[in-house]
């Protein structure tokens, strides 16, 4: 069982980061929903404004780590410009994609929506972390400053959700591979 | 360091403005905004491309979104500052927000970008 260090920052970005948010994003939002609606009366303690204050931070780092890993480290590998007559494209997975017109569309519609959309992700959320920070429980007294919240707490969550399916189907179509290889087990051989 | 238990709930403090939310939401919304808009226009004008080229690896991507972010967080200070103690109608400054919000979601969308 082997990866490749360019595998495993795939792998770290999209199953990591990007899977953890898109967990954490249906947890915060029900809490944010429910907890903090104008009509509830069920009081909110410190310990509740706190752990969806930590809750709200970890997700707007989860969020800049992912597209910063993206953006900075992965993006590069996947449009690296392979040397003139290369023949095997698979270190170069945009060319990969781009000299089959079956697959194409993965870069041309999903990597091109991928690349920006996932940028919407972190300003919302940290936008959500703001507001709650300086907020908290008194949320329920501006009940159109919460429906914003959530309401851009929900775009980022299918934002992430778009950036996510495309950067599985992208990498299943075309793997960003390469570098050193990583030994992780022996496995039984036949 | 409040002298209530963790278990206490404490009355909401009914005084404080919505300003600096207000200027976190719209701040937010422009800033999404400006990244779609840059997106396109360095998709469609090569010397607008060459310019977003910040760091070569990443391309025109490194320079879309740190100008992007660079703008949001810019107005951000700047709405944060201006609307820090004032109370705004906070259901048309959040449509106006999500409008621009949505707007950038679709307008990222490479056939809708297309259009332009």
């Amino acid at each position: 069982m082997e990866i490749t260090t360019r595998g495993l920052w795939t792998l770290v970005h999209g199953m990591g980061f990007g899977a953890l948010y898109l967990l954490a994003c249906s947890g915060a939002l029900v809490e944010l929903w429910r907890r903090y609606a104008p009509n509830d009366l069920s009081p909110v303690t410190e310990r509740d404004e706190a752990l969806l204050r930590w809750y709200l931070l970890s997700m707007a780092v989860l969020a800049w780590i992912t597209v910063l890993t993206g953006t900075y480290i992965i993006y590069p590998w996947y449009r690296a410009v392979p040397p003139v007559g290369t023949v095997n494209l698979t270190g170069y997975p945009q060319r990969l994609l781009l000299s089959n017109a079956a697959t194409g569309g993965w870069h041309s519609i999903g990597m091109e929506w991928k690349e920006h959309v996932a940028w919407l992700v972190p300003i919302s959320i940290t936008m959500a972390f703001a507001v709650f920070n300086k907020h908290r429980r008194n949320l329920r007294n501006h009940p159109e400053l919460r429906a914003a919240v959530l309401s851009f707490m929900m775009i980022s969550f299918l934002a992430a959700g778009i950036a996510g399916f495309f950067g599985a189907m992208l990498n299943k179509h075309a793997p960003v591979e390469g570098g050193q290889t990583i030994h992780l087990m022996q496995g039984e051989s036949r | 360091m409040s002298s209530q238990s963790a278990s206490t709930p404490k009355p909401a403090a009914q005084a404080m403005t919505n300003g600096s939310g207000a200027a976190a939401v719209l701040a937010a919304g422009v800033g999404s905004f400006s990244l779609a808009v840059l997106a396109i226009a360095s998709d469609k004008l090569p010397a607008i491309k060459s310019l977003m080229n910040f760091y070569r690896p990443t391309g025109p991507l490194s320079g879309v979104t740190t100008t992007a972010v660079f703008v949001w967080l810019m107005l951000w200070i700047v709405l944060r500052w201006r609307w820090r103690d004032r109370n705004l109608a906070m259901g048309r400054v959040g449509r106006v927000a999500l409008v621009l919000l949505v707007l950038s979601l679709l307008l990222t969308f490479p056939p809708i970008a297309d259009l332009f």
